[in-house]
């Protein structure tokens, strides 16, 4: 299963087009959905870090569920089943990336599911999807 | 998650520290959002002839439609009455700004009163907070306030940090607003009336979603502006050099202002232009929130600590061709360091960096016509490309020592006005110029832009099309008038002036229609019509009187890429506008502004 990698994060240049084109796979304007996340080290002057899920073989996020709302996924990271979810927060907190962020309109969290549509947005080569 | 069409308006009132939403859909249904929106919150906000620096005066931003929902939609606009012209005021600015205000979930945000203390305020998503901001004011620097106020406000990545400097809080009348340390609601002083509010920062975050009511031709459209955009053009010019890649074609045209206007080329101009810049100092690209092109250029300026061996200081310092005209040509600057350096000091300071190099350019020369003399510039000999006294006056101009600082804090035509040397000062309608020398349509949109602005009605892209064979004045006008009626509609919805050529009237039409909205290209235009009418409307309510425009003697001096401009011509172009705005707007000479 291919998952999403940064090739070069010194490339980014903070434009966010990639978190937009991830809320966008639901067909909506935003960021609320976003699976990924950018954001400047102090300073736009001193470059970005883009977050998102390294694809876990053994994921801590799945570990602390309570209610087994993330099930591993093949080739690494999670796959959130929403109808179990009762938006406790822990699989948040257990990430030591951040990678798992999270949807204040629905109170869920929003898992990467590694399909590689931000990529086509990304217009510097940071992001890619490695199979 | 907010609607395809913005709606909600956030008031916050400075002196009751109260605020609240009302939903305003009536007015972005009929202006869209941005400029159309602010001009017509202002109006309603705003009293008649009110003091700019006053509690009555008003704030808007407003942002638009497509905002969050397209790509190079960045950009936010400010309305307010301006302190340096004393008539309507508008900037526009990008950084987060834009996204961040609608993803919290508003379309506009209007700040009225003042606070008797220091205050920032952030709203983040339906919370406003009232912070005290006593520790933070009297600051040297603006960057340092965007470095606390990043490190205590939440949101890192989808918020706004919006700042004034010490310029702003001493109410200089060009002080500007800086938003994520690089971006600036630069021009006519909305600095000035964050000072006079009392207010040091504003910061709103939000990370909402946007309804369309077509997820299918949402995507679709997206898909073909995000290609036009990364395809065109646009994108290599304005990344890989930037819009400094003007120094270089205007040098080239003779249209470069240099020395005070005294000529329109200078010797050094491949030493301070954007691809020496590029080559020799840049040291990071950036881009607004949603806009893949990144034209924001970072040069890296090293420089060593005179005690200390191989201990340096780094300094990060955003350029752009205007700031390099006003602060390098205009200054006759000999290579781009120095240029750099005075950026970086004047951005610190929270100044217009296109006013202040115009401002220390007029007191350059009327220093060596003894109008004025080293004394009263508290001992600073300005000399063309003498950067260490330019940073002194600069220090000066925010700290007061003299009664000539004190008129140079308020501008190039005020100090001129007082001390003389009209002729050479290089404002228009009290706004100093761009830096466009190149022919009579410049001037005219200097002078006549409904916000003054060159990127409005772009007279420069007209002049330089015409080389030649200069239209006749009624043409000129009419010309600069379709142009600008149509960005009222871009900067309504409101996209970056550089996405100009990607969002023509036909895609704008086709992009609004996934949202609900069903404009034709008509449509679009008789409204861009309107909003013209409605913001000159504005502006002559509030005293302006295009019949009083006159033309510093100096553009007539000089020789343009259209030879030298005669005065006739330009009084021809000056009544074909009088009559266009008195036309457009249905008010006569004594018309409606009552007094
Ligand atoms: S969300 Fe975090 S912990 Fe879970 S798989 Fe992704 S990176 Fe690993
Ligand atoms: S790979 Fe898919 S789910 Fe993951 S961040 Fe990119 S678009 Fe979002
Ligand atoms: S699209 Fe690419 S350059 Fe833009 S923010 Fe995302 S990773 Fe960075």
């Amino acid at each position: 299963m291919p998952r999403l990698v940064i090739v070069d994060v010194d490339k980014c240049v903070g434009c966010m087009s990639c978190m937009f084109a991830c809320s966008r796979r639901f067909g909506e304007g935003g960021l609320a959905k976003s699976a990924i996340h950018v954001s400047s080290i102090g300073g736009v002057e001193r470059g970005f870090k883009v977050v998102v899920c390294r694809a876990c073989e053994n994921p801590p996020c799945a570990a602390v569920c309570p209610t087994n709302a993330l099930v591993r996924r093949e080739g690494g990271g999670v796959v959130l089943n929403p109808s179990k979810c009762v938006g406790c927060g822990n699989c948040a907190r257990a990430c030591p990336i951040g990678a798992v962020q999270w949807d204040y309109e629905s109170m869920k969290p929003i898992i990467c599911v590694h399909c590689g549509y931000c990529v086509n947005y990304c217009p510097y080569g940071v992001l890619s999807l490695s199979r | 998650m907010s609607e395809p069409i913005p709606r909600k308006v956030l008031y916050i009132d400075l002196s009751s520290k109260r605020y609240w939403v009302e939903d305003r859909l009536d007015l972005f249904e009929e202006y869209l959002g941005g400029t159309g929106v602010a001009t017509k919150l202002l109006e309603e906000e705003l009293p008649r002839n009110v003091d700019p620096l006053g509690p009555e005066n008003v704030i808007v931003f407003a942002v638009g439609p497509f905002n969050a929902l397209y790509p190079t939609a960045s950009k936010t606009v400010a309305m307010f009455k301006s302190p340096h012209t004393g008539n309507l005021g508008e900037s526009h600015a990008g950084g987060r700004s834009a996204v961040a205000i609608r993803l919290a979930g508003y379309g506009a945000i209007v700040i009225k009163g003042a606070s008797d203390l220091p205050v920032w305020v952030s709203v983040h998503g339906d919370k406003v907070y009232f912070r005290d901001a006593r520790a933070i004011w009297g600051m040297t620097s603006s960057h340092t306030v965007g470095r606390i106020l990043r490190e205590v406000e939440p949101g890192s990545g989808v918020r706004t940090i919006m700042r004034i400097g010490r310029a702003g809080e001493r109410m200089i009348s060009y002080a500007n607003v800086i938003t994520e340390t690089y971006r600036h609601f630069g021009r006519l002083g909305l600095g000035a009336v964050f000072g006079s509010k009392k207010l040091k920062a504003l910061v709103v975050s939000g990370k909402g979603s946007v309804r369309v009511v077509d997820r299918k031709a949402y995507r679709e459209v997206y898909d073909k502006i995000f290609k036009l955009i990364v395809d065109s053009p646009l994108m290599k010019k304005y990344h890989e050099i930037g819009t400094p890649i003007n120094v270089r074609v205007l040098n080239a045209l003779g249209a470069l202002p240099s020395l005070n206007l005294q000529k329109a080329s200078i010797d050094s101009a491949d030493a301070i232009s954007g691809e020496y810049i590029a080559t020799n100092y840049l040291g990071r690209r950036v881009s607004c929130a949603h806009c893949p092109v990144a034209c924001i250029h970072l040069a890296v300026v090293r420089e060593p600590y005179e005690e200390e061996p191989y201990f340096y200081k780094t300094t990060f310092i955003g350029y752009d061709y205007e700031p390099i005209y006003a602060l390098g040509s205009m200054l006759g600057a000999g290579e781009a360091r120095d240029v750099l350096r005075l950026i970086d000091l004047v951005d610190s300071y929270g100044l217009d960096a296109m006013t202040t190099g115009v401002v220390l350019a007029w007191a350059t020369e009327a220093l060596s016509r003894g109008i004025i003399s080293e004394k009263d510039l508290a001992g600073v000999k300005l000399r063309w490309g003498d950067y260490n006294a330019y940073m002194k006056a600069v220090q000066y101009i925010v700290e007061q020592p003299t009664e000539l600082y004190r008129d140079l804090a308020r501008g190039a035509l005020y100090a001129a006005r007082k001390w003389g040397g009209e002729d050479f000062a290089l404002s228009f309608g009290g706004n100093e110029m761009a830096g466009y020398h190149t022919g009579p349509a410049a001037y005219a949109n200097f002078a006549f832009g409904a916000r003054h602005s060159h990127l409005d009605s772009a007279g420069y892209d007209l002049d330089q099309e015409t080389i030649g064979r200069t239209p006749e004045p009624g043409e000129l006008v009419r010309r600069l008038y379709e142009e600008e009626s149509w960005r009222q509609v871009l900067t309504s919805l409101v996209v970056c002036l550089f996405a100009r050529k990607v969002y023509k009237p036909e895609v704008v039409s086709e992009a609004l229609k996934p949202l609900g909205i069903e404009m034709s290209v008509d449509d679009l235009y008789s409204l861009g019509r309107k909003i013209y009418r409605e913001k000159y409307r504005l502006k002559l309510r509030e005293g302006f009187r295009p019949e009083d425009v006159s033309f510093p003697r100096r553009i007539f001096e000089t020789p343009t890429p259209h030879g030298l401009l005669s005065p006739e011509y330009m009084e021809k172009v000056k009544l074909e506008y009088v009559r266009l705005i008195r036309e457009v707007t249905g008010e006569g000479a004594s018309g409606h502004h009552d007094g």
